[in-house]
């Protein structure tokens, strides 16, 4: 259930209402396609040889027994690389195909092509390589004493000039991990590269930033960008886990060596190589408090697995750095966090991106202070809470609305849950028959999170739209045109809504997107309907203005179904005869307020765009004996600033709660000696409906002056809070510290 | 790969008869999946999904004969009353769509430690029917297995069904698992307390080489238990057959679970299925 309070809007399926999704009904009929379904006629299956170690010298690879496999049209090594030998988003160091050296068990090796995919993962069975194996490492503080650095970003900031010693009344301080987890979306990495007669190449992708895979591209295959052009294909989820380039090198590789079209397409195993996962980590933390709980400082240590290439960690360090003490007041902050690299698998982009991993070691260390000072959870927060004008440990003030009291104060005033009612399937272990109550113990726990919206630290944010106005069959009609992948969040359900809202026009079209029109930046950071439904925003006002300048008058007018109205709400003109001049078509890019790289000394500057603040209470029953749990409810309130499509905002609050539910619980890759051992979902595991308990949804919209119709980044806040809640929930039921997750059986029930 | 499809049971042991290296494949919950990671790839299967008697049950003089094809799906709704252990455990199998096609005689083709079926067969004494051209033969359960998934069962045979005493005493199984739904065990047991023969019957699944049985636990329990009167059960004497059943198993550390963690754990459903099982037959709480 959510509740909802929001003004009427007035134009049918425009901002503010839950319009239906374009690609709702395919989806759930499995009629959609997506990139795993692309074809092509004569099309060749690329596949990969990846290293079976996590470090190792590549003395020699043999092709000889793939190329003599009857099918086989291509088999290239890194020496096929026409152009840049390596990529990467923030620093090109990632090999397309291994240079000498393997630093990650997955590395990929060598490509082949044939027109079979199991001719070709029969061939890829064939190619020898010679390995000189070396000692991986894979301890993080073991990689930072050898220098392994990717960044450090310290955030220091003092009560009073000079430095203060860290001293107060009440100090608690603990140590947390966080295990490595997977973005596990349900489509494998997968595309088609097509030939073109240019001498480029077409790519059919399934990604969350095209101009940032275009530039990656291009480079490698020494072609200018415009002829690699990049086509959406449909995304089967993303999480973060398609940022980073997978397919998109080597299929067109491979496509421009054979001339013909090549698909490729990861099995789910190999998908668990085939993308970066979140960074695992390790944070110290010492909380000082006065004795009514107001903090005075906190103190930090954060170090951040990157795994063997950068991919995003500069920025994940930055965030759990900038974010490390949560949405509280705290006058002296001594954070420092480290990323580091070593052999164990790339860790970069997933939903949360640092702030997840911080806000479980800072909510565990409220519920702490909490304890030490004999308070409630949510007292001592709201003692702590952060206000709009609060001072971020950057020295950011916090601009907009941070509405942190209000939100604790809606979690826990939820009425709380009925008792269990004996069904099987809501006690811990489900219908494994492993309780009728026996050591059964409920538990309640709570947790608020900080995420930062759009990109930061001073990077040009920017995304393109092209929006067109014209007759179709005597009727007006909007085409929107951007490069914004839709990876499942509904922004092509938004991008028309905003077209309907401002234009007036209920038939919208939103082109599928591409890499001819200007770069919309990455579908992540929870940026996108800020940026380009902001984009979309902007170029539909310039149409609109370009239209109504055809009428020729100065008074006020607006577009209203079709038609130019004027203030007194007399018809102006039609829009379909105003369009009998011609198409209108603007062009827009559009950025949001400047950021402020930080200070390389001081982790001081105004480095983020927007805050976003979300707080989860989850209910959980526990077989203390078993350890098994079993979370009853979850009750979460965010501040969305304006819920632009009501259902789809909900939607993302209840995934993104899941997959902080699947932290605290249960999805982790092991990894042991840098090699991953469960890479299935056999063993990966995710939360089922019988995990996922119904949730308690409070939506408010608290307008942020700066922002498309004061909206908020919605799609990571979720997934931050709900993991420290859900195991402040079993804290309570066992009374175990718990200081990693997931939580797993034997930590409760081996407990000493 | 040839793909051979038998339409009678005279005409399925021929096959497998003249192909011993063929994988048998009914519900292919198992098969396929081996056959989609490349793990294995036989030179034929041995479709048995026309083979119209394979989904049959019924009684067999003191027994009841359940075919190998009978799905999950149908112990739980035909068969909850009749094999009580079993359909504990087909309630955890999976998702609802493979218990729609998986079945017991696939688990014991598989015989993997980690079956769901296994420790219930084994806590039930059941037979399993292996049928060849060469003739039938009922082998007990506790005999079946004689590896990680390997098993009596010689190229040739067949499953053709599996037997349990037609009237069943009180059966329990639990399973532990690291999600609430479709989940491999870490590890499970069953429990079967014959109230006539005062036998008590154990099986331990996925925390050994193979499916287990808990002999001296089983021994322990049946000497002790006050069959007689019904009284409560001691809780020294839960503990102790707790106990017994944790020391029965021979677990490893795996990504599911450690091996401590799953003696702790049957030791705990040990206790548990004992005290629901005496219940069921009367016995005092």
């Amino acid at each position: 259930m959510s509740t909802l309070t929001r003004e009427p809007t007035t134009v049918a399926d425009g901002v503010g209402t839950s319009a239906p999704r374009p690609d709702g009904i395919l989806k759930v009929s499995g009629e959609f396609a997506y990139s795993s379904d692309l074809w092509a006629d004569e099309m060749l299956w690329g596949a990969t040889v990846r290293s079976p170690h996590p470090s190792a010298e590549v003395r020699a690879i043999d092709i000889t027994g793939a190329l003599a496999v009857p099918g086989v049209y291509a088999v290239l090594t890194a020496d096929d690389v026409p152009g840049a030998k390596r990529y990467g988003l923030e620093v090109v160091d990632q090999p397309v195909l291994a240079v000498d050296e393997v630093r990650y068990e997955g590395e990929p090796v060598a490509l082949v092509a044939a027109d079979h995919p199991e001719t070709a993962r029969r061939a890829a069975a064939r190619i020898k390589v010679e390995y000189a194996v070396r000692a991986p490492v894979t301890d993080p503080e073991e990689a930072l004493s050898r220098g392994d650095l990717v960044r450090h970003v310290p955030v220091h900031r003092f009560a009073s000039a000079g430095g203060d010693a860290l001293t107060a009344d009440v100090v608690v301080t603990g140590t947390y991990e966080v295990g490595m987890q997977d973005q596990a979306f349900l489509g494998p990495e997968s595309g088609l590269a097509v030939p073109a007669e240019d001498g480029g190449v077409d790519l059919f992708v399934a990604t969350q930033w095209l101009h940032v895979d275009q530039k990656q591209v291009a480079a490698c295959l020494g072609l200018p960008p415009e002829l690699v052009r990049l086509r959406l294909a449909g995304v089967g989820g993303a999480f973060g886990a398609r940022e980073d380039l997978s397919m998109q090198v080597h299929a067109s590789l491979l496509a421009l060596h054979t001339g013909k079209p090549v698909k490729m397409v990861y099995g789910r195993e190999e998908s668990f190589f085939g993308h970066v996962h979140r960074h695992p980590a390790r944070l110290e933390y010492e909380h000082g408090a006065d004795r009514s709980g107001k903090l005075v400082y906190v103190k930090a240590r954060i170090v951040l697995d990157g795994g063997a290439y950068t991919s995003s960690t500069p920025a994940v360090v930055a965030n759990a750095a900038t974010l490390g003490v949560g949405p509280y007041d705290v006058p002296t902050v001594v954070v420092d966090a480290y990323g580091v690299y070593t052999n164990n698998p790339p860790c970069g982009a997933m939903r949360g991106f640092g702030a997840v991993q911080a806000c479980f070691a800072y909510e565990s260390q409220m519920d702490k202070l909490a304890a030490a000072i004999g308070v409630d959870p949510v007292e001592v927060r709201r003692r702590n809470a952060m206000t709009t004008g609060s001072v971020m440990p950057t020295g950011q003030i916090v601009s907009g609305p941070a509405p942190v009291d209000e939100l604790l104060a809606l979690v826990r005033d939820r009425p709380l849950p009925p008792a269990a009612t004996g069904d099987p399937r809501e006690r811990p272990g489900g219908v494994a028959n492993t309780t009728r109550g026996e050591a059964v113990v409920r538990g309640v726990g709570y947790a608020i999170g900080i995420k930062n919206v759009c990109f930061s630290e001073g990077f040009d944010d920017f995304s393109t739209a092209r929006v067109r106005l014209s007759v179709l069959g005597g009727e007006p009609a909007v085409l929107v045109h951007t490069a914004a992948a839709e990876v499942g969040q509904g922004l092509v359900t938004v991008q028309a809504q905003i077209a309907r809202t401002e234009l007036g026009v209920s038939r919208v079209t939103v082109a599928t997107a591409d890499t001819s029109v200007g770069s919309a930046g990455s579908s992540s950071a929870s940026r996108q309907t800020y940026m380009t439904g902001g984009a979309v925003r902007a170029a539909c006002q310039a149409v609109r203005a370009t239209v109504l300048a055809r009428v020729g008058r100065t008074d006020a007018l607006s577009l209203v179904d079709g038609k130019v109205v004027a203030s007194d709400g007399s018809v102006v003109a039609s829009l379909v005869d105003l369009l009998g001049e011609g198409d209108v078509e603007e062009i827009v890019e559009w950025r949001h307020k400047p950021t402020r790289p930080l200070d390389p000394e001081t982790g001081q500057g105004d480095a983020h765009v927007q805050y976003a603040f979300a707080a989860h209470r989850a209910v959980v029953d526990v077989d203390t004996e078993l350890g098994l749990v079993r979370v009853v409810e979850i009750a979460t309130a965010q501040d969305v600033g304006k819920a632009v499509n009501p259902q789809a905002v909900v939607g993302q609050i209840q995934g993104g709660t899941a997959q902080g539910l699947g932290l605290a619980v249960m999805e982790e890759i092991q990894v042991v000696d840098g090699v991953i051992r469960n890479p299935s979902f056999t063993d990966y595991l995710i939360p089922t409906i019988l995990d996922m308990p119904p949730m308690e949804v409070d939506v408010l919209e608290r307008g942020d002056p700066d922002a498309p119709y004061g909206l908020r980044g919605v799609g990571e806040p979720p997934t931050i809070s709900s993991t420290p809640a859900v195991v402040a929930a079993i804290r309570a039921a066992t009374g175990l510290a718990l200081t990693r997750v997931p939580v797993r059986p034997d930590h409760i029930a081996l407990a000493p | 790969m040839e793909f051979l499809r038998p339409s009678d049971w005279a005409e399925a042991l021929a096959a497998k008869a003249a192909h011993p290296d063929a994988v048998p494949i009914a519900g292919g919950t198992d098969v396929m999946v081996d056959l989609n990671f490349d793990r294995s790839r036989p030179a034929a299967l041995l479709d048995l999904t026309r083979v119209p008697t394979l989904d049959d049950w019924g009684t067999d003089g003191d027994l009841l004969r359940i075919g190998a094809g009978v799905t999950y799906r149908r112990l739980i709704d035909e068969l909850a009353g009749r094999v009580p252990g079993l359909a504990l455990a087909s309630r955890t199998v999976g998702s609802p769509q493979i218990r729609n096609r998986a079945t017991v005689g696939g688990n014991l083709g598989s015989a993997s430690p980690a079956g769901d079926a296994h420790p219930a067969l084994l806590a039930a004494g059941a037979l399993v029917e292996l049928a060849s051209t060469r003739g039938t033969r009922r082998v007990p359960v506790t005999e079946y297995f004689v590896g990680p998934k390997r098993s009596v069962k010689t190229p040739d045979e067949l499953i053709a069904a599996f037997l349990v005493p037609a009237r069943p005493g009180a059966e329990q199984f639990a399973k532990v698992g690291t999600r609430n739904a479709m989940v491999i065990a870490v590890c499970s047991f069953a429990l079967s307390l014959d109230p006539e023969t005062h036998a008590v019957g154990t099986g331990i699944g996925s925390a050994g080489p193979t499916p287990l049985r808990a002999t001296e636990a089983a021994d322990f329990l049946a000497a002790e238990l006050p069959w007689e009167t019904r009284g409560p059960v001691p809780a020294a004497m839960a503990n102790r057959f707790g106990d017994l059943v944790g020391a029965a198993a021979r677990p490893i550390d795996d990504v599911r679970g450690s091996a401590d963690y799953r003696r702790h754990a049957l030791a705990v459903l040990a206790r548990r299925t004992l005290a629901w099982a005496w219940t069921d037959l009367g016995g005092a709480a």
